[in-house]
This record gives structure tokens, C-alpha cells and sequence, in this order.
């Protein structure tokens, strides 16, 4: 059987993205199956019982739910440009910052966002992010994994990009330039890889959707 | 560069990294404190590979560690693994995945293949995410309603992990087949804390009318020697959840 390749996802999710640009990091051809979140396909049902969310990936019949599963999955199976270090030790501090990114950042800029930027949610936001803010600065380096994006990179897309839409869909400030310039740096040199270009979705797509689920009535 | 949990107890890190390049005594030290069902995993993962380690238990009632309990939850800020003279590794699934790569000579704990390999590390992110963390939950709700909901999760939980079991044991005793496994050291861990917590709340986790398979498979995990020899006694456990029970109390 020829190598089928197919992604359950939907445009606005972060998480979704995550797997797109590993899928155009690698040249991999897939079929996206756009999911209607409010009405979930039977297909997706099926291959994600157990969370019924996306993205899931599809490769010749085998579901892989989990962005983080599917990332190290694609970087296993398929050759070409690295997702993962080659050094088991760096591998093991990737996995960390991966985790810790979900663990502790992503909620806790969910929460500044549904409390319309409380003051807070917000400093619990910016003190997780604080974090990553540091990490850039001891590497130095122009990604988090070096000359080249890493998995860590592609887990923080949502810091590049979504945060950047939800300020200005509540008009809050979640990473001002000031107290991140590492992080606002990094935000603008992983944006514009060509990978991630590909893969990411119209900003004013995200900002009309944001306004609209999280801007108040 | 510092693990972002070990800020609390960086100097004894310091003190050990130091030790580490100067006497070649110990490649690997794991930091722990004896009831922890994270700390246990590594010490499973490190004694089905034969690989010799300097256990460092973190002493609970000095002062420094005070600092470890009233943090994020004492179950994750150990296990911290040391390698020779290496920055430290934290969180136990990422330990156990390094001590199979460094080690893959050493008794495989990982599956071969990537579906498998995929299929293990979306288990062991549901058991670390949505199913251990209903005994914490357990733990700390005392209102009868609020109890009754969490064991009905419970229940829940362990159906899918039941069949998860049956799908990866294919027919035999372990999640890794004919021999433990990653997902068997990912779950076996938590087996004393789990009793613990079900004495306390007159449940039975592994109840063999509801999920048979999962029951026999517990049985046989709880006295396999690479864990046993580690697990805590029931005198540390009870000690444990007092301590716990004061720095992380009961929901009002």
C-alpha cells in the first residue's frame, strides 16, 4: 500500500498546526480532513475515542492522536530535515521544554485569555513565559534548537502566533516587547521559516474567531 | 542550564555535580524521596536495565526540601536524574526514555516499532494526565458527591485502560507482551499509591469483575522484583500522605 497520509485537523487549532509543519518540514504530501469542531465527523470519533479532538494523524489506516505523539511519530518514520536532536541528552531537555510548554504554559495562557486579561492570570501567564524567555537567552541561539527549528520551536507556534492574535482580538497585552525580547525575536525569525509560512493560518481568520469566542458581549 | 524545578533545591544539585566530576564513583544518581510513585518509575526503568545508580533521598523534614512540598506538587519535582556531569534530566516519563536511548542494549523498555512506540507515549501521557491525578483529586475532596464523581471517573479510566491492556498485552501478561514494558512501568508505578488511596475511600481500582485483565495484570506487577525491591512500605506511605495532607490539604 502506498504511503496514505492523512491529517484530522482544523485551521484555528495551534495544536493542529504543530503537525502541518512538521508535515511541510518534511515534504510529506497528506490530505488535510478539515473537522467541523461543533460537529465532529464519525472518522474522527473513531480514531480518537478517547479524546475525540484533533489533530489526528492518519498514516495508512494507523491513527496517532496527541500533537506531541504525532510529532516525534513523523520525525521517526519519515527521514529528511530533523525534528528531534540526534543526542539523547539534548532529546531528553527537548521533551522537557516540549512538556513544560504544554504542562504549565499553555493553560496558563488559556486562562489570562478567558479572563479577559485579568491581572492575575495574566502575571501567572507571563511568569511561565518567563521561562522559555530565559532559556533563549542562555542558549543564545536563534530557535530554541539552534541554527534550526526544533521540536521545541514547533510546540511554542502557539506563543508565536496565537498569542499575538488573541491581543489583539481582547486588545490585552500578553508578551509586550519589553519584557520579552527574546521571545519577540524569536517570534518574528520563526514566523517567517518557510515551513511554518506554510502552515500557518490567515492572522485576521484567528482574530475574527477570537473576537467573537472570547471578546466580551 | 537548570532544570526549572530543581531552582528549589539547586544546592545540593550543585553540591552532587560537583561530587560527580570530581570522584567517577557514581555514573548515575537519581534524587528521590522513597514514596514517590515518579521516583519509583526510574528506579523500575533502571533495575529491569541492570543499570547501577546512587539513589539520593531527598531528606522531607530538612529545610530545604519544605521548599520541594510547598511548590508544585512533590511528585513533580523528583525524580531529577544525574548523568556523570551532565545538567539535570527532570520528569520521569522524559528519564525513562533517555535511560532507553543511552541504554538501548540494555532490555528495550520502548517497543520497536513506531505505531507501538506512538501508541505507548499517547498511554502514558493519559495515565499521567487524566488518570493518576483522580487519587490526588480523591485525596482532597471530602464531600460524599464530590467523591462519588471522581470513582465514577475512576471507573471510566480504568476501562479504557483495560482496553488499552488487552490490545497491547495481545493475549499475554504484560503491556509489553511476554515481558514488562514502558507502559508497564509507566502505570506499575503508582500501584502502592492507588491502594493507599482505595483503602481510604473504600475502592478497589483493580476490581476483577470490572476489569479483569488489568486486575491479574496488577497482581503480577506489584511483586515483579525490579519493583518491589523500591516500592515503599506501608509505614512510608502513610507517612508520606500525612506530610502531603498538610502541605496540600483537603478542599474546603
Amino acid at each position: 500500500m502506498a504511503n496514505e497520509v492523512k491529517l484530522y485537523g482544523a485551521t484555528r487549532s495551534p495544536f493542529v498546526c504543530r503537525a502541518v509543519i512538521a508535515l511541510n518540514l518534511k515534504g510529506i504530501k497528506y490530505e488535510l480532513v478539515v473537522e467541523d469542531l461543533s460537529n465532529k465527523s464519525a472518522d474522527l470519533i473513531k480514531y480518537n475515542p478517547v479524546y475525540k479532538k484533533v489533530p489526528v494523524l492518519v498514516h495508512n489506516g494507523n491513527p496517532i492522536s496527541e500533537s506531541l505523539v504525532i510529532l516525534e511519530y513523523i520525525d521517526e518514520v519519515w527521514n529528511g530535515v530533523p525534528i528531534l536532536p540526534q543526542d539523547a541528552y539534548e532529546k531528553a531537555q527537548a521533551r522537557f521544554w516540549a512538556k513544560f510548554m504544554d504542562d504549565k504554559c499553555f493553560p496558563a495562557v488559556f486562562k489570562a485569555v478567558i479572563s479577559h486579561g485579568e491581572e492575575q492570570a495574566v502575571a501567572e501567564a507571563q511568569e511561565a513565559l518567563q521561562f522559555l524567555e530565559n532559556e533563549l537567552k542562555v542558549k543564545g541561539s536563534k530557535f530554541f534548537g539552534g541554527d534550526n527549528i526544533n521540536l521545541v520551536d514547533i510546540t511554542a507556534t502557539f506563543v508565536a502566533f496565537w498569542i499575538g492574535a488573541v491581543e489583539e482580538a481582547l486588545g490585552i497585552e500578553l508578551l509586550p516587547k519589553d519584557k520579552f525580547p527574546k521571545l519577540t525575536e524569536w517570534s518574528d525569525n520563526y514566523v517567517n521559516c518557510q515551513a511554518v509560512k506554510d502552515s500557518l493560518p490567515p492572522r485576521e481568520n484567528l482574530v475574527a474567531i477570537y473576537k467573537k469566542r472570547f471578546g466580551k458581549a | 542550564m537548570l532544570c526549572v524545578y530543581i531552582r528549589h533545591i539547586s544546592p545540593s544539585i550543585h553540591h552532587l555535580s560537583l561530587m560527580g566530576s570530581m570522584s567517577n564513583k557514581s555514573e548515575i544518581r537519581l534524587l528521590g524521596t522513597t514514596a514517590s510513585p515518579y521516583v519509583n518509575r526510574v528506579q523500575f526503568a533502571l533495575n529491569l536495565k541492570s543499570i547501577e545508580y546512587e539513589y539520593v533521598q531527598e531528606d522531607l523534614k530538612a529545610g530545604k526540601s519544605e521548599l520541594l512540598l510547598t511548590s508544585n506538587p512533590v511528585h513533580k519535582k523528583v525524580p531529577v536524574l544525574l548523568h556523570a556531569d551532565k545538567p539535570p534530566i527532570c520528569e520521569s516519563q522524559i528519564i525513562v526514555e533517555y535511560l532507553d536511548e543511552i541504554r538501548p542494549d540494555l532490555y528495550q523498555l520502548l517497543p520497536s516499532l513506531s505505531l507501538d512506540r506512538a501508541n505507548s507515549r499517547f498511554w502514558a501521557t493519559y495515565i499521567d494526565t487524566k488518570f493518576f491525578p483522580l487519587y490526588e483529586e480523591l485525596r482532597r475532596t471530602t464531600k460524599k458527591a464530590g467523591q462519588d464523581a471522581i470513582k465514577e471517573e475512576m471507573i471510566d479510566a480504568t476501562q479504557l485502560l483495560e482496553e488499552a491492556f488487552i490490545k497491547s498485552s495481545n493475549g499475554k501478561a504484560y503491556f509489553g507482551g511476554d515481558r514488562v514494558g514502558y507502559l508497564d512501568v509507566i502505570l506499575g508505578c503508582f500501584l502502592r499509591w492507588i491502594k493507599h488511596v482505595d483503602e481510604l475511600n473504600d475502592f478497589n481500582t483493580f476490581d476483577e469483575v470490572r476489569v479483569p485483565e488489568l486486575a491479574k495484570w496488577a497482581n503480577n506487577i506489584w511483586s515483579h522484583e525490579a519493583l518491589e525491591s523500591v516500592a515503599p512500605g506501608k509505614e512510608t506511605l502513610v507517612y508520606f500522605f500525612g506530610l502531603i495532607h498538610v502541605y496540600r490539604p483537603p478542599y474546603q
